[in-house]
């Protein structure tokens, strides 16, 4: 597994040392994984969730929610009634 | 107290809800430094519902199924108002601006809730000792974790700290806990009760679910919680029966189903194994029945839940990146400032074994591993669940040993992620199926609590709490 490319996919930052350890842990879970390699699937329809009995969708009606402002309380940085984040342009 | 007398007694003016409030809070005042079963307590939100309660008890207005009963809720449920922290430093001041439905359901039926309880990060964990705010203690064993992720509920319920709580499950998170600490613990079928609320952790495996005292305490909170929630489209629209009157349904000639590859188990500690016997023992002279049946997918369940249960991981906690909550790193300006206060808010603020499993879930995820990991496993989840279809079509239930050793050590596992996932053998399957399972308590081993664990078909809860409202009526006291 390369593990610095997996990481900059997951966006986290590993220090070397929390890398090598991941690296050992990572290693022994896939090998315990591959035991699924010697099961015979083919033909087999993957199955992604329980089948749900009668999931209906709702009417696409606009309904009272919390307002933008209880939105914007846990903010780290707002502005205008926006998320203020670090600028990437220019 | 059970819920049914906290009820009555509130209507018959015996008691208070604000004075069975105030003695919970009390009681966790005194008690829960040692326990730390909880992160957050709410009291003034307790005493203002509770004081609701009082209110329509003096004027002689009928009470609601849960009036006065204090909870506690796992901390991976939103609390409108109250701080929520899935036991993470990532959110260590988030405080949602909404309610979980379950949550939600448990107050419009007067529950009181107390506090939020501790667990494992974003419920990543089987020991409650992945919470960013320290373990939690078993009340029964100190030196002993109380399971996870829901530990802090399982403990607040097992020493009295709450007379429910909720908890969540997505790979035995209810029922490990609620077998270590020596309570009930229910997982429903999955659909069968809202995830709306519910800090998403795996979509397709993640339940939310009762710890309680007994099965018709659990059947009263379950009654409460169940059924469709427009805002969660994986909700069944299925009728939820009364739980409480199906309690006491006959279980002669129920037929149990004994799944020899996991009774052969070498992981099985001979106290746990002979507990689950005793328990089946006692059944059996009730008038069920066993009957040998085979899960030959069984031991695959692991491998097939690391594989996706961190896969749907990855994707949920991409959310988690300083921009709109939570913790945000300040890093230096510059053209890579916002990639880079994504990397270091994550690096801060999860734990290890968060970052384990999303990178897992990462790689199984990635080009040219998708098939080999992800697929694959999908293709075994479909294969155990047609190996459970199977053994219904010959028994009612099926029972196994709900963990293969009682609660273990704190820090004895710590060490080896892998050792603590094999723990999970006997849980994770029902979660894979979607099928709904209960813990029980059937005595000790080594002097700590043993759990056995029925699982029935989809929507099948009311056999479950009928069986085990009858067992404990059969069980000797523990």
């Amino acid at each position: 597994m390369n593990l610095a490319a997996i990481a900059q996919l997951a966006q986290l930052d590993l220090t070397p040392a929390e890398a090598e350890a991941m690296q050992r842990d990572l290693q022994a879970i896939l090998d315990y994984i591959a035991q699924l390699q010697q099961i015979e699937t083919s033909g087999v329809e993957p199955m992604a969730q329980a089948l749900v009995a009668d999931t209906p969708l709702r009417a696409d009606t606009v309904q009272p929610w919390f307002s933008a402002e209880e939105a914007l309380a846990n903010a780290p940085a707002q502005r205008d009634g926006m998320f203020e984040v670090p600028k990437i342009l220019g | 107290m059970t819920i049914e007398q906290i009820r009555t007694a509130i209507a018959e003016r015996h008691a208070t809800a604000t004075g069975l409030a105030e003695q919970c809070l009390q009681k966790i005042a005194s008690g829960d430094g040692e326990v730390h079963a909880y992160l957050t307590l709410c009291r003034e939100r307790a005493l203002a519902q509770a004081a609701r309660m009082d209110a329509l008890a003096e004027r002689g207005d009928p009470l609601p199924p849960l009036a006065g009963v204090p909870v506690a809720v796992k901390d991976v449920l939103s609390t409108r108002g109250v701080r929520t922290t899935c036991g993470s430093r990532i959110l260590e001041s988030y405080v949602p601006p909404f309610d979980a439905t379950a949550v939600a359901r448990l107050e419009a039926a007067g529950a009181v809730v107390v506090g939020k309880t501790n667990c494992d990060e974003f419920a990543m964990g089987s020991s409650t000792e992945n919470s960013a705010y320290g373990p939690t203690r078993n009340p029964r064993a100190l030196d002993r974790v109380p399971g996870g992720s829901s530990g802090g509920s399982a403990a607040a319920v097992a020493a009295g700290l709450a007379v429910a709580a909720l908890g969540t499950d997505t790979g035995g998170s209810i029922r490990q806990p609620a077998a270590f600490c020596g309570i009930v613990g229910l997982l429903p079928t999955y659909g069968r009760v809202s995830r709306f609320g519910l800090a998403a952790f795996a979509s397709s495996l993640d339940h939310v679910g009762p710890l309680a005292n007994s099965a018709e305490d659990a059947a009263r909170v379950l009654q409460a919680i169940a059924g469709r929630d427009p805002l969660d489209a994986t909700s069944a629209a299925v009728a939820v029966p009364d739980y409480v009157a199906g309690l006491e349904q006959p279980v002669q000639g129920l037929r149990i189903g004994v799944p020899k590859e996991v009774f052969g188990h070498p992981g099985i500690a001979p106290g746990v194994a002979a507990a689950v016997r005793a328990a089946l023992a006692a059944l059996e002279r009730a008038g069920c029945r066993m009957v040998e049946i085979s899960l030959p997918r069984n031991d695959a369940a692991i491998a097939v839940y690391y594989v996706l249960a961190t896969a749907e991981a990855s994707s949920n906690l991409a959310r988690y990146d300083g921009v709109r909550y939570g913790l945000r790193a300040r890093p230096a300006a510059g053209a890579d400032a916002l990639a880079d206060m994504y990397r270091q808010t994550r690096d801060q603020g999860f734990g290890a074994e968060v970052k384990r499993r999303i990178l897992l879930g990462t790689y199984v995820l990635s080009a040219g591993y998708y098939d080999a990991y992800y697929r694959k496993a999908q293709q075994v989840r479909a294969l155990l669940s047609q190996d459970f279809q199977r053994a219904f079509q010959a028994v009612d239930l099926i029972c196994t040993p709900t963990t293969p050793t009682p609660a273990f050590k704190l820090g004895e596992k710590s060490a080896n992620p892998l050792e603590l996932y094999l723990a999970d053998i006997f849980t994770v399957p029902a979660d894979l199926a979607g099928l709904p399972a209960i813990s029980l308590p059937c005595g000790r081993a080594e002097g700590l609590p043993v759990g056995v664990q029925f699982i029935a078909p989809a929507f099948e809860e009311g056999r479950l709490l009928a069986l085990a409202h009858h067992y404990e009526r059969l069980r000797p006291a523990t």
